[in-house]
């Protein structure tokens, strides 16, 4: 199994490589980065590129960053609009989530986070004291009645018309009023100097992916927003290798399974697998649901943390 | 009941009281030291602000789930305290209580003071403080935040208005008597006596604004305590998510407040020698307040934790039982018991009102207030809907850092020097306002 995501990764890497680098110029962003690490994991230090010209070339691995094009003005406008006509919607299969935890590590390569910040964090649930636990996915919820944007003194935090709530960490002034107000323990605080930040110091920065990262600012999910303007999947969907995530647009009423790339109808998918919110009673109303936790994808005895059970 | 000493027909004349008052302002030995050992603290504590600045707020004991912590706490308390310039110069004043005359400066001076630092505390507390501008400029007034600042600014801004018009009598008397000032206090002194000579027209149109201010304030007041309890009660947490919060920190203000004056007021009467001014009666009088004020918090009290302990909801449950018999039982029993329910039994006795007994049982009820603000604010922090999982040990826990404490200690010392030197330079009891009171014939030359 461990080999098979290697291959993966690697075959992930040739793809977004022919694309970014190869196809003049559009250099997809962030995913060259983790994609190159996934690279160069081999002792060598130096990796293969291809130039525009079409020369091979040799780069050191740290030579590499990920690049955007455009002016920090056109992506702070274009990243506080959001992408006109679409309603975006992710929807997690409990019953399938059995902890493989490459959404959160995906989603701190994509963030450039450490490995104790999450945007996403699976929890180890159990309602109560007779219940089965299961393990949940914690994204931001992306809230249609957001408790974080109400309570921003500066606009830093926002809805955008799609529906996600972004950060603005060149706005924000670190008061940590919208972790207070989040009942989901959905946002991160740069406490110190971010991860890697002397690298990415000369970065433009990118507010769909929120990086580089700044100390002193919030930090939050932010369903990869940057992928979403390229037609990708955010990070995390796309890392899962159970299929507990869907992600897609509730105005077309479809959402495509990251791991097996099947498109469902949204509604369809909530209204069979009796889909929920979480804390609906707080009124927030989330745009992530979930499917409860039964006749699960795996062999479940009741004991979660056996970990033989899950793999 | 009322079987006190009754003030003594006083021999004091005007010469008298100017001398008496003025005295301390000049001839304070000690003062120089104290101020001098207060900026050192400051600059000692101002380092560890600036390491903080360097490495960012990583160098406090905050986490991403406890992520307000000591500085709001403090915050929370100092906003409390500054609540007592509207309590008494301005509530009782309206109601023309005659015993506050010689202490509602002081009540004014620590109003001052402490909502000044209140305001700093906050920014301190930013991970961004050179981004402080962006409230002005980006200010969304949906924020809680942004009420705060309104009000915390238009709350000082009255304050002080509140502390220097009713002194322009005695500024133009400090302006004549105060021959040794330095020539800038001097300067001073001219600039704020607006030419004041107490002619009867000038003396209607001073009282008139000091009126008109005092009614002002009340509103201000309430909605600067108001509003900083709905910093928390806009949230949906446990333990904050109530509807009592705004009378609930109101009625706390009163007691933390009136504790500090208390405090305040004993340690003039001793450095200044104005035991002919605060007298027992106002150390009296002011026990009895506090005595109401404690019982009105008690009240809320009970309905802030015996509502939600009689019903156990899920996520209270957690956070109550943390708090009466769990990790936080000791601070919030100690914060209850002896900052609240003990000196109300004490004060309801007159021999605990005099002004030593009154003055120590002040110093228990304010260390039991900050404790409180402290149990209000973090355990609601550790205690969220969803579990704490997969982050470092020091994230599941809070305990303040040492740079966290000195700056919190910067702040306290910050209070502390401006209140010296306000008492420095203005004259703690009011001069023309005292001799008024007791009938003595006023005389401010021109």
């Amino acid at each position: 199994m461990k080999e098979e995501t290697s291959n993966n990764s690697r075959r992930k890497f040739l793809k977004s490589f022919g694309i970014s680098v190869g196809a003049a110029g559009v250099v997809s962003s962030f995913s060259l980065i983790g994609a190159a690490k996934a690279a160069a994991k081999k002792p060598a230090e130096m990796v293969n590129l291809l130039t525009q010209d079409g020369q091979l070339v040799q780069v050191d691995k740290n030579q590499l960053r990920p690049t955007v094009n455009e002016p920090l003005d056109e992506l702070q406008k274009r990243g506080r609009e959001g992408i006109p006509g679409k309603s975006f919607v992710m929807v997690i299969d409990l019953s399938k989530c059995r902890n493989a935890r490459k959404c959160m590590s995906a989603c701190q390569n994509h963030h450039q986070l450490r490995a104790d910040q999450h945007h996403i964090n699976v929890l180890q649930m159990q309602d109560a004291d007779h219940t089965a636990p299961y393990f949940m996915p914690k994204p931001c919820q992306h809230c249609d009645n957001p408790p974080c944007t109400k309570v921003c003194p500066v606009d830093a935090t926002f809805k955008r018309q799609d529906g996600i709530v972004l950060i603005d960490n060149e706005r924000c002034i670190g008061c940590r009023f919208c972790i207070a107000a989040c009942p989901y323990s959905a946002r991160i605080f740069q406490w110190t100097e971010p991860k890697d930040a002397e690298k990415y110091k000369d970065l433009t920065y990118n507010i769909e992916a929120n990086v580089p990262q700044k100390k002193g600012t919030v930090s939050k999910c932010l369903f990869s927003a940057d992928r979403l303007r390229e037609d990708k999947l955010p990070s995390c969907v796309s890392a899962c290798p159970n299929g507990v995530y869907y992600f897609g647009d509730r105005n077309e009423d479809a959402v495509t399974n990251g791991t097996s790339g099947e498109t469902v109808r949204f509604s369809k998918l909530i209204e069979d697998n009796a889909g929920y919110t979480l804390m609906e009673e707080l009124g927030t109303k989330p745009r992530v649901y979930y499917l409860p936790p039964k006749n699960r994808a795996f062999e479940f005895n009741g004991d979660l943390l056996n970990e033989e059970n899950l793999h | 009941m009322n079987d006190l000493p009754k003030q003594k027909e006083t021999n004091l004349s005007f010469e008298k009281i100017k001398k008496d008052i003025l005295h301390p302002m000049q001839n304070h030995k000690g003062l120089e030291l104290w101020i001098v050992f207060l900026i050192t603290v400051i600059s000692v504590c101002g380092w560890a602000y600036y390491i903080q600045l360097k490495d960012g707020l990583g160098v406090t004991g905050m986490r991403d789930y406890v992520s307000w912590g000591l500085y709001i706490a403090n915050f929370v308390f100092f906003v409390a305290v500054s609540l007592v310039g509207m309590l008494i110069s301005s509530i009782l004043g309206l109601l023309r209580i005659d015993w506050i005359t010689p202490i509602s400066r002081i009540a004014e001076i620590i109003a001052v003071a402490f909502v000044a630092v209140a305001g700093l505390v906050i920014v301190l507390d930013m991970g961004r403080p050179d981004r402080v501008l962006n409230v002005m400029i980006h200010g969304r007034f949906q924020s809680p935040i942004l009420w705060d600042v309104t009000v915390i600014t238009t709350y000082l801004t009255v304050s002080a208005l509140l502390l220097i018009l009713p002194m322009i009598p005695d500024l133009a008397i400090c302006k004549k008597e105060l021959t040794k000032a330095s020539p800038i206090m001097k300067k001073l002194y001219n600039i704020l006596s607006l030419g004041y000579i107490n002619t009867p027209e000038q003396h209607k149109h001073l009282h008139k604004m000091i009126r008109t201010l005092m009614v002002l304030i009340v509103p201000i007041g309430l909605a600067i305590h108001t509003v900083t309890s709905w910093l928390f009660a806009a949230t949906l947490r446990n333990g904050w998510d109530t509807t009592i919060f705004g009378p609930y920190f109101v009625a706390g203000a009163f007691v933390a407040g009136s504790a500090a004056l208390i405090i305040a007021m004993y340690f003039f009467r001793v450095n200044y020698k104005l035991q002919d001014y605060i007298t027992d009666l106002q150390f009296d009088k002011m026990g009895k307040l506090l005595v109401a004020v404690c019982l009105v918090y008690l009240y809320f009290n009970l309905n802030e934790f015996l509502v939600p302990g009689y019903k156990m909801k899920t996520g209270d449950d957690i956070h109550l039982k943390e708090l009466f018999y769990g990790n936080w039982a000791i601070m919030f029993w100690a914060s209850q018991l002896l900052g609240n329910i003990i000196p109300i039994i004490l004060l309801v006795n007159k021999k605990f009102r005099k002004p030593l007994p009154i003055m120590i049982i002040s110093l228990f009820v304010l260390a039991g207030a900050w404790f409180k603000r402290y149990v209000i604010v973090i355990p609601t922090m550790l205690h969220p809907h969803l579990p704490i999982q997969n982050v470092p040990e020091n994230f599941v826990h809070y305990y303040p850092s040492a740079i966290e404490i000195s700056v919190t200690v910067l702040s306290f010392a910050l209070v502390l020097l401006i209140i010296t030197v306000l008492s420095k330079i203005f004259p703690v009891v009011p001069i023309v306002e005292t001799a008024e009171s007791k009938g003595i014939e006023v005389k401010i030359d021109a």
